[in-house]
């Protein structure tokens, strides 16, 4: 938790908004039309399906220096299939992001070397090739982001990143 | 019991009081148009010359009756010719349900004849929308659509129908209540505590010593003029109106200002610019209102109310924004505050005032060869005395309307604000006509404007509908023309137009047509309009280059306004002076 709260404090105007919505087929056209029209400018969306398969949950990051995180939520609330906003940008929190990262091997002693940043990362490979390996990577975006700095000498072929997804805590 | 699903539509209407639909047919919608012949002694169909103005009249009827204005229309080109009408609702907050067809279900995505994707056309210009492939759904999305249009801040729902849809048949109840589980008509904001909030607002207003109130159309909707006027009257703050917000306090009433924003009178803007404190009640602060939000009224303390949350903050900040009817806060805040008055500040508003006094145009007196429009609506106000309902369209004569008609009633101005549709006037006036049918309706519009509504005067012949039009005819574009000579160095670039001769064009639709040219035969053909029991089209033929002024120039303060030129007491030189930039 302690760790969540450092991590807030370092990015002040990120702001992550969780919305819960119906599961209903063009509501996510209706949320990035909104977002297109009023010009909001989203970092981040992951949408997935909750335990209750009527509805879904996005989360979006937005960049608070840029867009008025307050005036994202209340645009959100008037859309009608739209249940529930919350910005949790100031609650406990854990967020996390998946991504896969594709990274070029060219011997086994670079295959090795992968691998011990991938455990250092408390990450895994899960594909071995030839000349690739994937490794999957979960945490906040700075880890990720980390791993990727680490990788870059070795040639990134191919990165996917899912986007911030968080739950308040308790 | 069971019904097809074409039924279904004219029950919903029916059942939610609106006893009017503006509309066109077409294949997609037939079967409705086939259900409507056993339902047209409950319910009359407008025949409209285009499906834009089917929107723009119905949401003229909203306007005049409050109740939900319906619009039909068959898929395809027939539902995105409603677009323009749905934004102006949409802009415009007014409660209209859309009924477009759509092609058979089994075709939808193979771009079938007539296929559009209008859910997708319309889903940035609606408040919500529906495609219905499933007759089951159609009773709950119709009392839905209703439900959404009316309830909060009012606006524009589309349901587009298949059209086997409308064929099948389905169990239907009338549905009484609606229960959605992410609509609700006021969300919550931020946890918001109304006493904490409204106890703040009332030390705002104790402290405050030149105060203005601006109300905006949310009072309308909202059904409080009566709490309006008592919180107005008991807080003897005076009141500066939006544009939409006309009618809502009657304007022969000592603490209404009237108008402000780009064209408001001086004084309003002066006393806005120097005020302490604005108490905003369901407006939005639009660009036409404040010109430059950098220095717009800085030194003044805000509190807004409005019923949707995201206006609260989105161009003034808010020392205190309560989410929230302004009927229900009102009726709250009302009781809180002192009774009181501002003997000074009035005293400098009106000192400002007797100087825009002076600068008014009508103290011209005019020559017998010439008509300024500021005269003609002057003479419509003095000839009906106000009473009335005008619908007017976008542009110069809009303005003027809004300068020289003394409003007393409430919605007793129809005007498109937010979008500035051209056109509107006309199918406003059907709309608004067959709302208060008992109402003497008069169009007001611009030689530019009209001439994009035309066709609807065959629509007011077939209805036998007594509306009388004004065009205020100078050859124009008169506003773009104003702007080109104001802050394009006069290089006039389309903007001259053509017009046919107004009065044989009446004539050629059986209507009775009138001209005038000078102030006599003005007031003369307004009289004989008035008499004549039916339709009547009159063509003012006015001073081609005249400006609409006070201005605040786009981007400009408040306090950057283009004053009105000081008028001489008598003509002389020819119109030059109207011409002149004065400051």
């Amino acid at each position: 938790m302690l760790i969540d709260r450092v991590e807030a404090q370092k990015n002040p105007t990120k702001h992550t908004l969780v919305a819960l919505v119906e599961n209903k087929p063009g509501v996510l056209n209706r949320v990035a039309s909104l977002m297109r029209r009023r010009n909001f400018n989203i970092e981040s969306l992951a949408v997935g399906t909750t335990e209750d398969p009527t509805i879904s949950r996005m989360t979006f990051v937005i960049d608070a220096s840029k867009t008025n995180a307050a005036l994202v939520e209340r645009n959100l609330y008037k859309l009608v299939n739209v249940i529930d906003v919350q910005d949790v940008t100031d609650l406990p929190t854990v967020v996390r992001e998946l991504a896969l990262i594709k990274v070029r091997v060219t011997d086994a002693q670079h295959r090795g070397e992968i691998k011990q940043i991938a455990d250092m990362f408390q990450s895994r490979v899960v594909d071995v090739a030839k000349e690739s390996v994937i490794i999957e990577v979960t945490g906040e975006e700075q880890k990720v982001d980390s791993i990727l700095n680490v990788l870059q000498d070795y040639g990134i072929l191919e990165v996917v990143r899912t986007g911030r997804i968080a739950m308040t805590r308790g | 019991m069971k019904l097809t699903g074409a039924q279904v539509i004219w029950e919903t209407i029916l059942q939610h009081g609106t006893n009017v639909v503006f509309g066109y047919p077409g294949g997609a919608i037939l079967p409705t148009y086939d259900a409507l012949v056993d339902y047209q002694d409950r319910v009359h169909h407008v025949l409209v010359r285009h499906e834009e103005n089917a929107a723009l009249a119905a949401d003229a009827y909203f306007r005049a009756t409050g109740k939900v204005g319906v619009c039909m229309a068959t898929s395809g080109p027939g539902a995105t010719n409603l677009v323009t009408g749905l934004a102006n609702a949409m802009m415009d907050s007014s409660a209209v349900v859309a009924i477009t067809g759509q092609v058979a279900s089994h075709l939808v995505g193979s771009d079938a004849f007539q296929e559009t994707d209008v859910t997708g056309v319309t889903l940035p210009i609606t408040k919500h929308n529906y495609l219905v492939m499933d007759v089951n759904e159609l009773p709950q999305v119709m009392a839905e659509a209703f439900y959404i249009a009316r309830s909060g801040r009012p606006g524009p729902v589309l349901v587009d129908i298949c059209k086997d849809v409308q064929q099948k048949m389905v169990d239907y109840e009338p549905i009484t209540s609606v229960q959605m589980r992410g609509y609700r008509a006021i969300k919550p904001h931020g946890r918001q505590n109304i006493p904490t909030l409204l106890q703040r607002a009332k030390e705002l207003i104790d402290q405050a010593r030149r105060p203005v109130i601006l109300a905006g159309q949310g009072i309308k909707h909202g059904n409080a003029h009566e709490e309006f006027r008592a919180f107005v009257e008991k807080s003897g703050i005076p009141v500066a109106t939006t544009l939409l917000g006309i009618g809502v306090l009657s304007e022969d009433h000592p603490l209404n200002l009237r108008m402000m924003g780009m064209h408001g009178e001086a004084y309003v803007n002066q006393a806005i610019a120097n005020a302490d404190l604005l108490i905003a009640l369901g407006m939005r602060f639009d660009d036409r209102v404040t010109g430059n939000l950098k220095t717009y009224a800085k030194n003044a303390r805000v509190i807004h109310v409005d019923i949707d949350a995201a206006e609260i903050n989105k161009n003034v900040p808010a020392d205190v924004g309560i989410v929230g009817s302004v009927k229900d806060i009102l009726r709250e805040l009302t009781p809180m505050i002192e009774k009181r008055s501002y003997p000074t500040w009035m005293e400098q508003i009106n000192e400002w005032r007797a100087d825009t006094k002076a600068r008014d145009v009508l103290n011209v007196e005019l020559p017998d060869d010439m008509l300024l429009a500021p005269h003609v609506m002057r003479a419509i106000w003095e000839e009906t005395k106000g009473e009335c309902t005008i619908c007017t369209d976008v542009g110069q004569h809009q303005m003027w309307e809004t300068q020289y008609f003394q409003h007393t009633r409430k919605n007793q101005l129809i005007t498109s604000g937010g979008l500035g549709t051209m056109g509107f006037a006309l199918p406003a006036a059907i709309g608004a006509k067959f709302g208060r049918p008992d109402d003497e309706v008069w169009a007001i519009a611009g030689d530019g404007g009209f001439q994009m509504s035309i066709p609807e005067l065959a629509t007011v012949m077939q209805e036998n509908l007594n509306i009388k039009i004004a065009i205020i005819n100078n050859n124009f574009l008169g506003m773009v023309r104003q702007w080109q000579e104001l802050m394009h160095n006069h290089r006039y670039s389309a903007v001259e137009m053509w017009t046919p001769d107004f009065v044989k064009l009446a004539q050629a639709y059986g209507m009775c047509g009138m001209r005038a040219t000078n102030l006599k035969e003005a007031r003369e053909v307004i009289r004989r309009a008035r008499e004549h029991d039916g339709p009547v089209l009159i063509e003012f033929v006015v001073e081609k280059e005249t400006n609409v002024f006070p201005m605040i120039q786009p981007g400009k303060s408040l306090n950057e306004m283009t004053r009105r030129p000081i008028q001489p007491a008598a003509l002389g030189g020819g119109m030059e002076f109207m011409k002149e930039k004065a400051h």
